[in-house]
């Protein structure tokens, strides 16, 4: 009964964002076409912080690697996007695993440390390497480079059908993790640690899984950005992206299956509407920061959850 | 093969710094007995059972069970043995309902030996939760957050969480602490119960629950153990009486 | 210039930058040993620090005297912003830790919004308060690094004091050593953690307001000294003020050397990489001892 309403809420949204194409002004098709591949980075980042309990100050490093695994690979070697994207999610799987063999030694204050200043170090040495990567300024990819089976990755229409396969990818995947024996150890983990272990559970494998599919959503999310809008850039890297994907996770609800894109959709129009009243993002980022861990520290579906749809994933 | 004991620990110390809290103690369990260790508070009970679940590293002496060196392995391993422990402090999941704190026990025991990706059996594994529910009468409260039940029953909780686990050794750290009589009472029956299938050994300050419960008795003082025998000779020990019972 | 006094220079840079740094860190120091919170918005507090700086010296006219007004006043006004922060913001949550990194980063933001709006989009200077030059036979040297190192080691110094000799400062350590105790032994815990946050502000625009003759203020440019009071607190030990002293200027000094020889970018690398290697496998620092926790 449960069951089937919490299917009926996640497959009819994705009816709703698949629905959505044909009724969006051109403006907000990007727009839609966009957050939907930051929405698996932020799905990415939630298993991580909503469901496993460690929060990382440094998910960009991720973000970046499936982006520049994948970019770098189209835009120098002229690797076909299908196999940059399988790359670009490899490596930044990979790269989770190494950074979680470290770093999970941690946990609390001095993980959230570690994992930005891995972060930072990634995004120090984009810079360092600017004579490949150019830098900030990045790199544009070229539309002939981004090709697939003939279609253009630059047509509006396939773009927003993909930036949604994706997604209904990633949510699938998350659905399926947290109903899996699996996820019912990783919440648990992030309830009492210590108890999981004296229930007879291996817990640093557990949460190096978690990091390793965080890592690889937020690759793939990266690696689907550089090829779908034809740009690679440091500022992906930066500590402002890992702050970004917290931000979604905590305003649609940690530990909630939809929380992620309600989160990226919320934050992405309000920044937009407020820009033409301010200069800049930098307030509305701020301020709801601020209120979040004041008044809302439980964000909108987890709030929700807690009042009434108990039986929200 | 009488000669191997089911566990035995051979001068087995910690020390937190200068504090020596188990000082080379030898002690040893028979399969399916039921032993209370007892003994004033910072003689080193608590710190015993945690070496021999894992808990805490030794800081000299190895663990022997049935008839393998285990000082060295984390907790999980020993879980895998068939090593629980019920801790003191009430530590169930509190957001989680009572049929998901016990199945992250039923699951651990359903899939041990197995690859992670392997699918397990979910008509088993309801089975198994439903089975230790029922064994301590929470069958009904299966939807039920944990947070939400009275003392007692997280208590019961945490107990079918480790019967759930299938024990060989069940070690139980103050398990009456703040229980009423009713519940104390229904909880001894319990052990009993569970003890047809497991080893238990158990920390009790309530000597009640001790002499009705233990086969054996250890008692410890110091770090050491100061006397170990049956309830009555335990009761008519000079020592023990000087140094806890008769105070 | 040849090598040696291409180094002795490095050195000398180093140094100075060594002393702005141990003022901030030893701020950010303060507030985790404490009150075992980190404060992201750190930076900002020595970014308002010399935005007040430069508004004092323009408002003033003469340099000397703007300086010294922006030298008791600006901390002052800082201070002022940390205690609202504490009052509205962080006691409201109970510095839960990881609540205060989220609010923190949040409020870095604020801050730069709100220089941004209120100071401008410019990297502005203030002409020094001395124009004194220290005349070596290699080169010259600016005498109000001098001035900076000094103050900055006058500041440590009284810091030290205030922490270790005074009653205020035993009743910040018997806060940090136990907080509930603390507060059992009637010692008004709250307000001692509103104090220390505060001054931790004040001593971070301390180190602004010195630094704006020698750069220059800017709303961004509080991101820089944020990393290395990270990098260098971590290294010294968390919550360890000799340490993290120690470390200042070991991190100071080699950024400034390694800054002069290499790239800056690639002394950056390697600090930040260390310090999560340090976090891992030494999380009571490199130069904390035992004592620090």
């Amino acid at each position: 009964m449960e069951r089937n309403r919490s299917l009926a809420l996640h497959g009819g949204a994705l009816l709703i964002l698949f629905l959505l194409q044909f009724v969006l002004p051109p403006y907000h098709y990007t727009n839609f076409t966009r957050i939907m591949v930051l929405a698996v980075y932020g799905i990415g980042y939630n298993i991580l912080i909503g469901y496993t309990g460690l929060l990382s100050l440094g998910h960009a490093m991720f973000l970046a690697s499936g982006m520049y695994a994948a970019g770098l690979a189209v835009h120098y070697i002229g690797v076909d996007p299908v196999s940059a994207f399988v790359l670009g999610s490899v490596a930044a799987l990979a790269f989770a695993t190494a950074v979680g063999l470290v770093a999970l030694r941690t946990t609390g204050v001095s993980f959230m440390i570690v994992t930005m200043m891995f972060s930072q170090a990634c995004y120090l040495l984009i810079l360092y390497f600017n004579e490949v990567t150019r830098g900030d300024e990045g790199i544009a990819i070229s539309e002939a480079a981004r090709q697939i089976a003939g279609f253009s990755l630059t047509n509006p229409i396939l773009r927003y059908n993909l930036a949604l396969a994706l997604f209904a990818g990633a949510l699938i995947l998350c659905y399926a993790l947290i109903r899996s024996r699996v996820g019912r150890v990783l919440i648990a983990i992030r309830e009492n640690e210590e108890r999981v272990k004296m229930l007879g559970y291996h817990t640093f494998r557990y949460k190096l899984l978690a990091l390793a599919l965080s890592g690889l959503l937020s690759g793939a999310a990266g690696a689907s950005y550089a090829l779908m809008f034809g740009y690679v850039g440091a500022t992906f890297a930066a500590i402002e992206y890992s702050i970004f994907a917290l931000l979604w996770v905590l305003l649609g609800g940690a530990g909630t299956v939809l929380g992620p894109i309600i989160g990226a959709l919320l934050m992405f129009y309000l920044v937009e509407w407020t820009s033409d009243v301010t200069e800049s993002y930098r307030i509305v980022v701020g301020a709801a920061l601020v209120l979040l861990t004041l008044f809302f520290p439980k964000g909108i579906l987890g709030t929700l959850r807690e009042k009434r749809l108990r039986w929200l994933p | 093969m009488a000669a191997v004991s089911f566990l035995e620990t051979k001068a087995l110390s910690r020390r937190f710094g200068g504090l020596t809290a188990v000082d080379g103690v030898d002690f040893s369990l028979r399969a399916g007995e039921i032993r209370a260790i007892i003994g004033p508070n910072g003689a080193g009970k608590t710190t015993l059972v945690s070496m021999i679940s894992g808990r805490l590293a030794p800081s000299d002496g190895a663990i022997r069970f049935e008839g393998t060196d285990i000082t060295r392995l984390p907790p999980w391993a020993r879980v895998a043995r068939g090593i629980v422990y019920t801790f003191q402090i009430t530590s169930v999941f509190r957001n989680l309902s009572c049929f998901e704190n016990v199945a992250l026990a039923a699951q651990r025991a359903l899939t041990l030996g197995k690859a992670p990706w392997h699918a397990i059996d979910q008509a088993a594994l309801a089975s198994s939760v439903t089975g230790a529910l029922e064994r301590v009468q929470l069958h009904e409260r299966s939807d039920t957050p944990a947070a939400n039940l009275p003392y007692g029953h997280q208590r019961l909780l945490e107990l079918a969480m480790s019967l759930a686990l299938k024990p060989k050794l069940l070690v139980l750290d103050e398990p009456t602490q703040g229980l009423s009589e009713a519940e104390i009472t229904h909880f001894c029956e319990l052990v009993r119960e569970i003890a047809d299938d497991a080893t238990i050994l158990l920390i009790e300050h309530n000597m009640d629950v001790v002499m009705e419960l233990a086969e054996r008795i250890t008692v410890m003082s110091n770090g050491a153990i100061l006397a170990e025998g049956t309830p009555a000779e335990i009761t008519a020990d000079a020592a023990v009486q000087q140094a806890y019972l008769g105070a | 210039m040849s090598l040696g006094p291409h180094l002795l220079l490095a050195l000398m840079e180093g140094t100075v930058a060594a002393f702005v740094l141990a003022l901030t860190a030893l701020g950010l120091a303060l507030v985790f040993g404490v009150m075992r919170i980190v404060n992201v918005a750190h930076g900002e507090f020595f970014m308002l620090g010399a935005v007040f700086a430069w508004t004092f010296a323009h408002l003033v006219g003469n340099p000397a005297l703007g300086f010294l007004v922006a030298i008791v006043a600006s901390p002052i006004l800082v201070g002022g912003a940390a205690l609202v922060i504490d009052r509205a913001i962080l006691r409201r949550f109970n510095y839960q830790p990881e609540a205060t990194i989220v609010a923190t980063i949040g409020l870095l933001y604020i801050i730069q919004q709100l220089a941004l709006e209120f100071y401008g989009p410019d990297a502005r200077s203030v002409e020094a308060p001395i124009n004194f030059r220290l005349q070596l036979p290699w080169f010259g040297y600016s005498g109000y690094k001098l001035v900076v190192a000094g103050i900055s080691a006058l500041l440590l110094l009284a810091t030290w004091y205030g922490i270790t000799r005074t009653k205020l400062g035993l009743v910040m350590r018997a806060t940090q050593f136990d907080s509930e105790t603390a507060q059992a032994f009637g010692i008004p815990v709250d307000r001692v953690y509103a104090a220390v946050f505060a001054l931790g502000a004040m001593l971070a625009a301390i180190a602004g307001v010195l630094i704006v003759p020698i750069k220059q203020a800017y709303y961004m440019m509080g991101l820089e000294p944020l990393l290395l009071s990270f990098i260098v607190v971590i290294i010294g030990g968390l919550g360890s003020l000799r340490g993290a002293i120690i470390a200042a200027f070991v991190i100071g000094i080699s950024d400034g050397v390694i800054s002069v020889f290499f790239s800056p970018n690639l002394s950056k690398i390697l600090a930040t990489l260390l310090v999560a290697l340090v976090l891992v496998f030494r999380p009571e620092g490199l130069f904390g001892g035992k004592a620090a926790r």
